[in-house]
This record gives structure tokens, sequence and C-alpha cells, in this order.
């Protein structure tokens, strides 16, 4: 994994809340066996008419939707399925923060894992990026755990400490976990004699 | 099992189910680190997602489609893992075919790279969905790192009156507390009208425990579960089934217990449920009305509700019931077990569907599928004028080509109302097998408690 480090972006706002993973990545995208060529259809049943062609309205199709790097969504961005797929379509389309009030526990899980920050800031703060100018900055530093917006305040956010170590420094949490070998081989020799196991 | 300071604990997964659609670049990821499945002996896979449910001996048209089943195949052989795959005798929908051979039991901890894994906490097991990056933990490791969450108890008690379902008890909860209302949260269900339930009933509360959030729902095991269990190809037998009876027994959670929060669910003046909206949050009692924009102070809510409301081409503030619909959906992982299958057949039979209406039933296993055959459920639903399908997940994700077209509406008895989930542009009415079938003969939203 590479090292996350500290970005400055402008902030495209998507200012509906409850956005599942079905229009994150559609279940018709999910036949694939790869991880690749998912950004194309990112949001595709908002982003395109039935023929394909963009939609002029919606923001990932516009001046403001591209080449940036933090998306600003409503409340509890991330519901329904377990799909990672939303994240790597995510990243791959360029993000890599998604600021709400609140994640779906699975999503977050998964944003994490693909090194998209899921951000969470008050409704104050929330209300108060969607009122951002088009070309506003803000940065993203992970090691502080802060959100500089550019009228010079710094918003802290929480994240999972050994999520964050393994995103500063590059450490995959499978690598972490294979190196546990020797006490997941203790506790299941302990558990032969346990009753509710089928092996 | 194992805690360090600054890391997550490390959990170990006593039973890995996996299935076609999230588990492929898992695999790629062993083999790109020459990695082996360390307990081949815990992981069952299935297909189930993107596999047609028409006649099983054709092969499938969709090439990526049949690719991804193929690929489930391929790396079920090179890993060692048991596949019930397209011609298994117990293919099925993972969430329906894992409990039915009694691979869940209590106890466990149960993942899966799937939403809906919180299914098999109807078992009293800690079962929760997972990503593609920890499916490969899983299958490389057999642990998790896992962090706490939060305790919440639905607390229902009384008794449903006739015509009120499992399925209307868990679109109430989602609609008290809102899609988003258990994020965070291991649900514990309880209650008498939760002990009332068959296996079957708690399966379908626990399996929507996702629909509010949560990321777990479970019911404390007891006679029903045990019951349930005895006998099924892979619960334990003889003396071992009486050890693991005696170590279930001491599993549920201890008299006066705290929990984070408590909502409770009159079962005696619960309705038949239905939703109007864009996600299972957005419910109504059947006899209810959709809301009324007008009345919402919060702008950004208000602008969500209408545009639900637009998506599903409702009018505010009247109700559901009455509307026409085009297709009726029983089926998926909620609500295609035998039970859902023969108290639809029992309102179909002898009758006739509404002409106009596509009538779609989806067993959820090749075990239902047979049950069914042997209580003659197939040509009731026949001669009714459904189209009674193959098990698979069909419509509920609409991945293999069975579909909702643009504008369509249907009453489903599946899970997500979500946008699209049916099919592009379709809309989503989601509700019990009974309101499905009664809808279905009506070819409208139709309240089974006027045909009873
Ligand atoms: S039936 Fe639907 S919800 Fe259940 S596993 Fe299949 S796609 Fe997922």
């Amino acid at each position: 994994m590479i090292p996350f480090t500290t970005f400055q972006s402008r902030v495209v706002p998507m200012p509906i809340n409850n956005i599942d993973t079905d229009q994150i990545i559609p279940a018709r995208f999910l036949k694939t066996t790869s991880k690749e060529g998912l950004d194309k259809n990112l949001f595709c049943d908002w982003r395109y008419e039935t023929d394909g062609t963009p939609k002029p309205d919606f923001i990932l199709n516009t001046p403001r939707g591209q080449g940036a790097q933090i998306l600003l969504a409503g409340d509890n961005f991330g519901c329904g399925s377990s799909r990672e797929h939303a994240p790597w379509a995510l990243t791959q389309f360029g993000f890599r923060a998604v600021v709400s009030t609140s994640f779906a526990d699975i999503f977050k899980g998964n944003a994490l894992k693909n090194s998209l920050i899921p951000v969470v800031v008050s409704p104050e703060v929330h209300a108060k990026m969607f009122l951002l100018a088009e070309d506003a900055l803000v940065t993203l530093d992970l090691a502080a755990q802060t959100l500089a917006l550019p009228d010079g305040t710094k918003v802290e956010f929480a994240v999972d400490s050994f999520s964050k170590t393994c995103l500063l420094e590059g450490i995959d949490e499978l690598g972490w976990i294979l190196k546990q070998t020797p006490a997941i081989e203790a506790f299941e020799g302990g558990r032969a004699l346990s009753v509710n196991t089928l092996g | 099992m194992r805690e360090e300071p600054g890391a997550p604990s490390l959990i170990y997964i006593d039973l890995h189910l996996v299935h076609e659609v999230t588990s492929p670049q898992a695999f790629s990821g062993l083999r790109a680190r020459g990695l082996k499945v360390r307990r081949p002996d815990l992981t069952i896979a299935t297909t189930d997602h993107s596999i047609p449910t028409s006649d099983r001996s054709l092969p499938i048209l969709d090439p990526i489609a049949a690719n991804q089943v193929a690929q489930l195949d391929i790396n079920c052989k090179e890993f060692g893992v048991p596949h019930y795959g397209v011609h298994s005798e117990h293919q099925g929908i993972v969430h329906v075919m894992g409990p039915e051979l009694g691979f869940t039991q209590p106890g466990m901890t149960v993942v899966c790279g799937d939403s809906h894994t919180a299914t098999h906490g109807a078992f009293g097991a800690l079962a929760f969905g997972i990503g593609t990056s920890e499916v490969e933990n899983v299958l490389a490791t057999q642990c998790l790192l896992q962090r706490p969450s939060k305790t919440f108890k639905v607390q229902v008690d009384g008794t449903l009156k006739p015509g009120v379902t499992a399925k209307d008890i868990i679109l109430a909860f989602c609609a008290k507390v809102g899609v988003g209302g258990a994020t965070g949260c291991v649900l514990e269900y309880t209650g008498s009208a939760i002990r009332a339930l068959s296996m079957e009933g708690r399966m379908t509360v626990c399996n929507m425990s996702i629909e509010a959030g949560a990321r777990a729902g479970m019911i404390a095991p007891d006679e029903t579960t045990f019951e349930y269990l005895k006998g099924r190809p892979f619960a334990p037998k003889g003396e071992e089934w009486d050890k693991a009876v005696a170590y279930w027994k001491t599993l549920p959670t201890d008299e006066g217990a705290v929990f984070d929060r408590t909502v409770t669910i009159d079962a005696d003046t619960l309705e038949p449920m239905i939703t109007w909206g864009t996600n299972p949050g957005m419910g109504v009692s059947i006899t209810g009305a959709v809301p009324d924009p007008s009345g919402i102070a919060d702008a950004l809510d208000r602008d969500n509700v209408e545009k639900a409301l637009a998506y599903m081409g409702l009018e505010a503030g009247k109700p559901v019931l009455g509307r026409p619909v085009d297709v009726v959906f029983i089926g998926s992982c909620t609500n295609s077990r035998i039970s859902d299958l023969r108290a639809a057949a029992a309102v179909l039979k002898g009758r006739k569907v509404d002409p106009k209406v596509r009538v779609m039933v989806v067993p959820g296993s090749m075990d239902v599928k047979r049950q069914a055959i042997a209580e003659g459920l197939p040509e009731i639903f026949r001669e009714a004028g459904c189209d009674y399908r193959e098990p698979g997940c069909s419509m509920c994700i609409a991945m293999n080509g069975d579909q909702l077209q643009p504008g369509q509406y249907s009453v489903s008895t599946s899970n997500r109302n979500f946008e699209g989930r049916q099919g592009k542009g379709g809309r989503t009415f989601l509700a019990s097998p009974l309101t499905a079938a009664a809808s279905a003969l009506a070819g409208v939203v139709a309240d089974i408690r006027s045909i009873l």
C-alpha cells in the first residue's frame, strides 16, 4: 500500500442523504471479476441518460465535479450493500476522501482499506461546507486528523487509530494479521474442544 | 481472541460463506500473495446472484455473468472450498441454504461478503457482512479485525394479528429508526412476539437489520432454534448434539443486561407494512399515507422526501393502497423460504392473479424447491398464473436479467427499494409475502386483511 499523504482539493457537493452503494455503483456492474474499470460507471444512473449520454446537471458531469478529490455528501453515506466496488469506483474516479455527518459501517471499513478517508464532521461544519465557493480549497491532513477550511478553521475528525497507522505507513492489514499466525494457531489448538464448530 | 495495544481485536470466524460476486478479487489476492485458504473446512460457497432463474440445463447467455460463475468454480476447486454451485442439489441463496443445511449454529461467528449476513443472527450467531478485502483476510487467516459495536435492544411484545408477519415487524422497525438509525449497533430482537416466531420468521427479521444500518441482529437461541437445527445435514449428531445444546443454552444475554439503546414495537397493534420511498426506512402501514414533504422542517430531509416521491411517482399525503402494480416478486433471502411460499400459496390457491401483473415466485434454494414440489406448491402458483422459477437472488438485485422496466411498479418481498435496485428506473414497494400475494390478485397494492 502507498502511504497516505496530506492533500489539498476542491470539494464536490452532493447534498443527498442516505446515498446507498447501489447508487454509487449499480449491481449490474458487479459481474466483473476484476477491481478495475469501475470509475466509468460511478453513480451511473444519476450520471447518464438511458442512451449513455451524460446528464448535464449531474455534478460529476460539470467542471466542478472533475479533478477534485473530496466528495461532500449527505448523511449516512454508503448504506446498503457491502460491495467494496463502491470505494473502488470512487477512488478510481479520483476521490481520496468523502465528508459526511455519518457513514454506514461496512462502507466505512471498506473505504479505509482502499485509502479513501471517511471524514465525519458535525452538522454545523457539514452545512458550512456546502456553502464553500466552487474553487475553495480544503486541506486534509490525516496525521493531524484535520480538515483545514479556506477561512482558516481547522476541523478535527476521528479515525480509528489502527487504520490511521496502516494508511500513513502503508501497512497492509492482511500482512499484519498474517504476522499473528502463532496466536491464531494457538487459538485453533484450544478450540478443538469447543462444540459449535464444523471443522 | 487477541487484543494488542493500538490494534483492534482479532476475532476468529467459525463459518465463512462465499458467493460469486464479492469473492473473485479476494481469491485473486490470495493467488498474488501465494496464500492458501486457511480453513476450507469452515468455508462454503454457493452461486446465487448472477445466475439465471430459468432452466438450469441451459448455458448462461450473459458472457460476463458466465465468466463470474465459472470463476467461482475454478477458485473453489483450486483452493479446496466446498461449492454448492449451479448444478448442486443444495444450491441456493447463501442466507437460505447456509441455515437450512445446518451450517449456521448458535454462538458462532459468521461472515460473508454480503450485507444480509445478519440473517444468521436468528440462531444467536454473531453474523455480519464484510467487504472483499475482509473476505480475503478471512480466507487467508480465518480472522478479522473487529471494533466494538453499541448494543441496541428491539423489544417486540404482543401477538401479531392475522395478516401481519415477521416482515411487517422488521419494516416497522426500519420505519421507526430510519435507514441509518442503527448504524454502529448490534441489535438484539427480543420479546414475546419474537419468541413466538418460527426460525424462518426470525431469519426474515434479522435479515433486514442492515436496512436500519445495524452491523448485525441477533435473537437468543431457544427450543425453537434447537428444534429447527436437529437433524439438519451439518448440525451436530448424537452425543455431540447433546453437548452442543447444553452449550447453546448458556448463550442468551443475561437478564437485566444494559443496552445502549432500546426501541419497542407493539405487535398487538402492528398492521401490514409497505414502503413508499427509495430506502427501506421509508415505510408506512398499508392503510397509512405517504408523507407530505411540505411538513418537513429540515431542507435536506424535505428535498430527500421530494426526490423519493418524484422517483416513485407518488403524490404526497396519499396512501399507497390501491396503486396499480406491474410486477409482484416473491423471493430473496428475506422471504423465499418454504414458509414464505406456503403463505403466498395459501392466498393464491384456487384464485387467479390479475392478468396485467407479472408475478414471479423464486424459491430460495434447491431444498426449498424440492419441499415446495412435495407440497404441490408449484402447481398452485402456476394455476394462479404465476411465473415459478429456479432458485437464486433473481429480481432482488436484478443482476441476472430478471428485472423491472423503467417506471414499472413492483410489490416485492425482498429487502431493498433503492433507486434502480430491481432494474434501472424500476419502483419497488417492499412488503410481506401475504401483501405481495394479495396485490398480485388485485392488480393493485392490496391489504391482505380484506381477503382473509
Ligand atoms: S437475495 Fe438479494 S439481498 Fe439476498 S443475498 Fe441475494 S441479492 Fe443479496
